[in-house]
């Protein structure tokens, strides 16, 4: 055993490497990215003994990981809570092909949108694939479980969903680690040859082995471990946590020690016996859940009829954004000290491009050739150029999901908007940008599509971008018209040229494809600093 | 032991190098710690906090409740503020006087000066200036740190420690300027506590 300091993505990481994993594939997306950069700097990933790669989106990335295991190889998915909106069609059908080596998907939420568009809570996409869920508590269950979830996984010939949330996934803790390592699967295919072809009468045969999973999965959940029931003196309430809410409702107690019963979940589906002797022993339920109020409606039910049951829904616990120690000690009836009350003197400050970053010469050379036409003609997308849409450039008049800024573009130009303008940056195109811009090419629908390529996934901390050296052949394949494809260069002595360029462009009756093409600013200073150190390294 | 430290700063200002030094000695002392950073939107010059707490008993929640810091460290003055609620009533705000102007209605900086003087206890410090006169603007964030470490309960020879496992394989220069910065904070500090 050794004691390391880990993130929750780092101790997710390691506890799949240390579990036998060969392969892992992911998008970025906070806060789930440190998952796949710490296996990906992993001696076994540098080796060459784990796949860890990035993919061009999150369903890829899923289809991989079902591919590897269908080699019989323990893998891994990663993905931010939305980034399973876009895998939902490979991960729901991979839940009735079953699996051959090992699948965990893990999803991370972020719970008050720190860095995203939504909160959705990912347990309902493991509820609605039938799957068992995992959600840990603090960074040392989060390894521990990866050795169970794959294993778990292999049993019951399910693919398991991990859900954690920001505060879990970028937190760090001491954490201990096995010294022993399970081997990775040898290559082997599945003993049932159609197993993962899912036409209607193989499908079914398959779908009804899953539904006949479901109390196993049920009395997993009770026997496991990870799901505890911890007895208190005092009955007049049962309090239910979910994953890390257990621990901001122990902080509010000396030692830890709450006075009544407590059911702590970490695994679902929820556990059925433990639930019913909590409710039969204490006089009301209070459910603390990090997300939406998934048990509590469960618990419920429509009717309601039981004991009272608090929590989001009746308003005891508000109903969106994250929970911490106070938001639960006030439920608890806890008095808060504060004595220092904020102050007003202090003014928000929300983030903004990088100085010197490509994007800002992009825009103030598109806000320029739209000038003349107004405001309200630009639909963009997400990535660190979703922040012109704040001042002082202003430029962007939408942000959706990936890929929505062409084909928001399309449908606003059939609808009678001219120009019609989509801004995307070069990883968003390639994550899913290419099919909407087929779409608008097939139409001829009269479009303006700027392309921000600045060589990296930016917002995310600069992974590599799939569309790197590929966007004029790309576009070109998809049938734009070479004298409608311009690379421009965002910096501000070519202002006035770019204005042209964009201009003529937006008066185009068709499909044009504009990509300013300039390096990330942060990408490009990290590199000069690494040549920088290794020139240094050689001269000592 | 327990203590809780809040960090607040602008994203890029080197707030998670402060928190990872601390951890690191906290871990060689053999103590619980849970570190919550912030990754991802606000690092692109947002506002941006870091909770560490540090403890000889178990720690449950990684977010410090409002009340309890033992301290706050700010690398940038009005950033120290933002987090007030949280500090406990004899808890220390240790925080550099430079502004980081990247808002157009950044507040008159003599009004958040006196709002940092009417804490009880407080040390505020150029902490670029005195970088700057050590010969590296850049450690600004570690002269905080050093400002900050009378307050620790760690001893100031563990610090080092962990700054120069946490750089070793960065270069000599950079251990020996950051030890530099944690030096000529904790003498400013103690300067100020004296006063
Ligand atoms: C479905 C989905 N996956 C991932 C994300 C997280 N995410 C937001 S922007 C972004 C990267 C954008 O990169 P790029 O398009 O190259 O723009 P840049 O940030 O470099 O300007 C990612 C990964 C998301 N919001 N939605
Ligand atoms: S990280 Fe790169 S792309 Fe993002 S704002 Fe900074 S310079 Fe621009």
């Amino acid at each position: 055993m050794q004691n390391i300091l880990l993130l929750g993505d780092e101790a997710i990481a390691q506890g799949a490497i240390d579990a036998g994993l060969s392969a892992v594939y992911a998008y970025p997306g906070t806060p789930s990215t440190e998952i796949t950069e710490y296996i990906q700097k992993s001696k076994e990933a540098q080796s060459g003994e784990i796949v860890a790669q990035w993919t061009a989106n999150e369903k890829t990335a899923v289809e991989a990981a079902l591919g590897a295991s269908y080699a019989g190889k323990r893998s891994m998915a990663c993905m931010k809570h939305v980034g399973l909106n876009v895998a939902a069609d490979a991960f729901m059908n991979s839940s009735i092909t079953g699996v051959n080596g090992g699948i965990v998907v893990v999803v991370a939420d972020d719970p008050s949108m720190h860095s995203s568009q939504n909160e959705q809570d990912s347990r309902f996409y493991g509820k609605f694939a039938q799957v068992p869920i995992l959600e840990p508590v603090n960074q040392q269950q989060a390894y521990d479980m990866m050795h169970y979830a794959f294993d778990y996984s292999e049993r019951l010939n399910v693919p398991i969903l991990m859900r954690i949330t920001t505060r879990m996934a970028h937190s760090r803790a001491g954490v201990k680690v096995k010294m022993q390592k399970t081997s990775q699967n040898i290559f082997h295919l599945p003993k049932v040859a159609n197993q993962f072809v899912l036409l209607p009468a193989l499908a079914r045969v398959n779908y009804k082995k899953l539904l006949q999973n479901i109390p196993l999965m049920e009395k997993e959940s009770s026997t496991s471990g990870f799901n505890k029931f911890i007895d208190g003196e005092d009955k007049s309430m049962g309090i239910i946590a979910s994953g890390i809410a257990y621990n901001y409702l122990r902080e509010n107690y000396e030692n830890g020690k709450v006075p009544f019963p407590v059911l702590s979940i970490s695994q679902y589906p929820e556990p059925i016996e433990m639930i019913r002797k909590l409710y039969s022993e204490t006089e009301k339920i209070m459910v603390l859940e990090e997300g939406y109020p998934i048990i509590e409606e469960q618990l419920k039910g429509i009717l309601n009829l039981g004991k009272p049951v608090h929590g989001r829904l009746d308003g005891t616990l508000p109903r969106d954004g994250e929970l911490n120690p106070n938001i639960i000690g006030k439920v608890l009836n806890f008095d808060i000290i504060v004595s220092y009350e904020n102050s007003a003197s202090v003014m928000s400050r929300p983030p903004a491009l990088c100085q010197g970053c490509p994007h800002t010469d992009s825009y103030s050379a598109l806000n320029s050739a739209l000038e003349s036409v107004g405001k309200g003609h630009v639909l963009s997308d997400i990535g660190c150029y979703t922040l012109a849409a704040l001042k002082p450039l202003e430029a962007i008049n939408s942000c959706v999901d990936m890929g929505a800024s062409i084909t928001m573009a399309k449908g606003a130009a059939d609808a009678g908007l001219h120009p019609s303008v989509a801004v995307i940056g070069d990883s968003t195109f390639t994550h899913s940008g290419m099919t909407g811009l087929l779409d608008a090419v097939i139409c001829n629908t009269p479009i303006t599509v700027i392309i921000l390529d600045n060589g990296t996934t930016g917002m995310t901390g600069g992974q590599r971008s799939e569309a790197t050296g590929k966007i004029e052949d790309i576009c070109k394949g998809l049938g734009v018209s070479q004298e409608h494809i311009h690379v421009l260069n965002p910096i501000n002595k070519y202002h006035e040229e770019n204005v042209a360029t964009i201009k003529k462009e937006l008066d185009y009756k068709g499909v044009s494809v504009i990509i300013p093409r300039r390096e990330c600013i942060v990408t490009l200073n990290a590199r000069l600093k690494a040549i920088k150190s290794m020139k240094e390294l050689q001269q000592n | 032991m327990k203590i809780n430290i809040i960090l607040g700063g602008v994203g890029g200002q080197g707030i998670l190098s402060i928190a990872s030094i601390i951890g690191k000695a906290a871990l060689s002392q053999g103590l619980y710690l849970k570190q919550s950073e912030v990754h991802g939107m606000s690092q692109r010059g947002g506002d941006v906090m870091s909770n560490l707490r540090l403890s000889s008993d178990e720690i449950f929640s990684d977010l410090i409740p409002e009340g309890q810091a033992d301290i706050i460290i700010g690398v940038e003055p009005m950033e120290a503020l933002r987090h007030l609620k949280f500090l406990k009533p004899d808890g220390w705000l240790v925080t550099n006087s430079r502004p980081f102007l990247n808002i157009e209605n950044y507040t008159d900086r003599e009004l958040i000066y006196s709002e940092i003087n009417k804490i009880k206890h407080h040390v505020l410090i150029d902490a670029d200036k005195i970088a700057s006169e050590i010969g590296n603007s850049k450690v600004s964030n570690v002269v905080m740190l050093g400002a900050a470490t009378p307050f620790l309960k760690i001893d100031e020879n563990i610090i080092i420690d962990a700054i120069n496992s946490i750089f070793s394989n960065k270069g000599k220069n950079l251990v020996d300027i950051n030890i530099k910065g944690l030096k000529a904070g904790i003498l400013e500090a103690q300067k100020m506590m004296v006063d």
